[in-house]
This record gives structure tokens, C-alpha cells and sequence, in this order.
């Protein structure tokens, strides 16, 4: 069993357990979106005493920060419990248009150009830092995230989330095939 | 513990975007090149099986484990936000091939660097807060 788990999960595997995940927070009275703990942060921090978007009660949403620290959690039991030691398969096409960006497909699961904390440049922290303060902001504006609109509102067919999430995917396309080549 | 039901779902929703890759800056760009169907595969079967789940239980009008009626809350018509707001959030998706949820599940999986990624989110979501008056929604 436990070798079944190890093996990377097929999409199919994935998709149910999420949409399984929604269905259950919805049986727990709550509903799936994930960037609102961003907001809930902010206010614990004191953001609240400032600016009146961050006034509000966050121990009604105690619930996501619990569902945030058990997905803390469930990376830690993945790289160590049910870690493998296949490499990573991704497409031949994609290896080779990261290459004449100059960034090399290592095998591992996030590109150690990118994410290792010994090797990481200076200009990789401000990108990094710049792409999650454009999440952040983008995720409250849109009022959601992949979770909130892409699981969560797509399911309630909800034509709200339908254009955020044709946004999302705008903006994904313009940053890959426009802006890497000048950033990269 | 009332909440444990909370940590447990947020560790199989760690485990289960760890095990399938959605995690992994590599499978955002495979998506966002079109080179593998991977990435639609997940999101795909995700939103058809909920639609079909948010179908039955308006159907049947059934109740949560409090008895409470199951509703979910039409999002509002402002159509600036979505489109503006769900741009600007995709940006930042393709730069650091995390979501919200996916750069924990990074931290946690020990790709420590994510901390930065998150330290820009919450920086963004703060902001967002201060101007929120002046955008248009």
C-alpha cells in the first residue's frame, strides 16, 4: 500500500481528491479557498488597526489556518514518508524551452535555480518576492485564488469565476511566452 | 478537538498537490507551454466531479454535519475585479509556479525558499487592503 502511495499520483488520482476536499469543507460548513488565509494573516498581525479591510474577526476563520498548517504538514509527509526516488518526468518541449532560457531541468521536483537557498541569486529573490506580492494582490482583488474560483466557483458554475479564472490564465500566458524572455 | 478534522483535510490537500506534481514550478510551465495535459487533467476532473457534487446537493437541498443547510454564496457582479484582479494573480502564478496553497505545501516539503514567495503574497495582500478604495472593482 504504502509503495502505492509513494509512486507519483496520476492526475486523475489528484483531481478527485480535490474535488473530494471541497465536498467535504462544504459537509464542514465551510467552503474551499485557500488565499483568504493570506487576508486572516495580515489581521493577526495587527493589519486592523490600520486599514479597515483587515478589521474583522479572525478567529472565524481559525478553520483555514488549521487546513493551511495540515498542508504544511502533508508536503513535510510527502518529501519524507512517501518520498520516492523517481525523477521527475516532464515534457521533452518543456525541457528544451527552459534550456534556451538558461534554466536546466534537474530532476527534482522545483528547479534548485530557483528554490535552493544556497544557490538562489539576488535577482531570483526579488522575482520570487515580485511574483508572490503579484499573487497575493491579485488573489484579494480577484476576491480568490485557483481554490476559490477555479475549484470552488467553477463548480457552482459561477460566470464570476469563470472570468477570473480566464485572467489567471491570460496572465499566466503573458508572463511565460511574453515576459520570460525578457526576464530570463 | 473540534479542528482536527481541518488539519487533516489540509494534510491530505499537502500530500495529494505534493504526490501529483501540482506543486512544481515545472508542471505550471509545462501547462502554460501546452505540452502536457497534466496539469488540465487535475483541474478538469476536479471541476467536473464538484459540479456534479454542488448539482446533487442543491438537488436534494441536503444539510452539513450541523444540520445546517449546504448554500453557497453567489459571487457578486463586478466585473473589473475578477478580470483585473485574476491577471495580475496569474502573473505571479506563471513567475513562481505556486498558488497560494502550493507555496505552503512547498515550505513544508523543505523548498525553504518558498518563504520569500509567501512574504510576497502577504506584503501584496496588505497592500491591496491599503488601495483597495482608490482600484476600480
Amino acid at each position: 500500500m504504502i509503495e502505492l502511495l509513494k509512486q507519483p499520483w496520476p492526475w486523475y488520482t489528484s483531481g478527485i481528491v480535490i474535488a473530494g476536499i471541497m465536498i467535504t469543507l462544504l459537509f464542514f460548513g465551510k467552503s474551499f479557498g485557500f488565499s483568504s488565509n493570506l487576508r486572516t494573516i495580515c489581521t493577526m498581525a495587527g493589519a486592523g488597526k490600520k486599514v479597515a479591510f483587515f478589521d474583522f474577526d479572525w478567529k472565524t476563520q481559525k478553520w483555514n489556518l488549521l487546513f493551511l498548517l495540515g498542508a504544511i504538514a502533508g508536503g513535510f509527509i510527502s518529501s519524507t514518508l512517501l518520498k520516492n526516488d523517481e525523477p521527475f518526468k516532464l515534457a521533452a518541449a518543456t525541457i528544451a524551452d527552459l534550456k534556451a532560457l538558461g534554466i536546466t531541468f534537474d530532476g527534482q521536483l522545483e528547479p534548485g535555480q530557483l528554490f535552493d537557498l544556497q544557490s538562489i541569486s539576488a535577482k531570483n529573490v526579488l522575482l520570487m518576492l515580485t511574483g508572490g506580492l503579484m499573487i497575493g494582490f491579485g488573489s484579494r482583488y480577484a476576491g480568490g485564488c485557483t481554490s476559490g474560483h477555479a475549484i470552488s466557483g467553477l463548480s457552482n458554475l459561477q460566470l464570476p469565476s469563470l472570468v477570473a479564472v480566464i485572467g489567471f490564465f491570460a496572465g499566466g500566458l503573458i508572463m511565460t511566452h511574453l515576459l520570460f524572455p525578457l526576464i530570463f | 478537538m473540534k479542528g482536527l478534522r481541518f488539519i487533516l483535510a489540509g494534510i491530505l490537500f499537502g500530500i495529494v498537490m505534493a504526490k501529483s506534481e501540482a506543486v512544481s514550478w515545472y508542471r505550471i510551465q509545462e501547462m502554460f507551454r501546452f505540452q502536457s495535459f497534466h496539469m488540465y487533467g487535475i483541474i478538469g476532473t476536479a471541476v467536473v466531479l464538484g459540479a456534479l457534487a454542488v448539482f446533487l446537493i442543491k438537488r436534494f437541498q441536503l444539510r452539513d454535519i450541523q444540520g445546517m443547510p449546504i448554500n453557497l454564496p453567489a459571487k457578486d457582479k463586478q466585473w473589473t475585479k475578477y478580470a483585473m484582479g485574476g491577471l495580475i494573480f496569474g502573473l505571479g502564478w506563471a513567475l513562481t509556479g505556486a498558488c497560494p496553497g502550493p507555496m505552503f505545501v512547498n515550505i513544508g516539503y523543505g523548498y525553504v525558499a518558498m518563504v520569500i514567495v509567501v512574504a510576497g503574497a502577504l506584503l501584496g495582500t496588505y497592500l491591496y487592503g491599503l488601495i483597495r478604495h482608490k482600484l476600480p472593482h
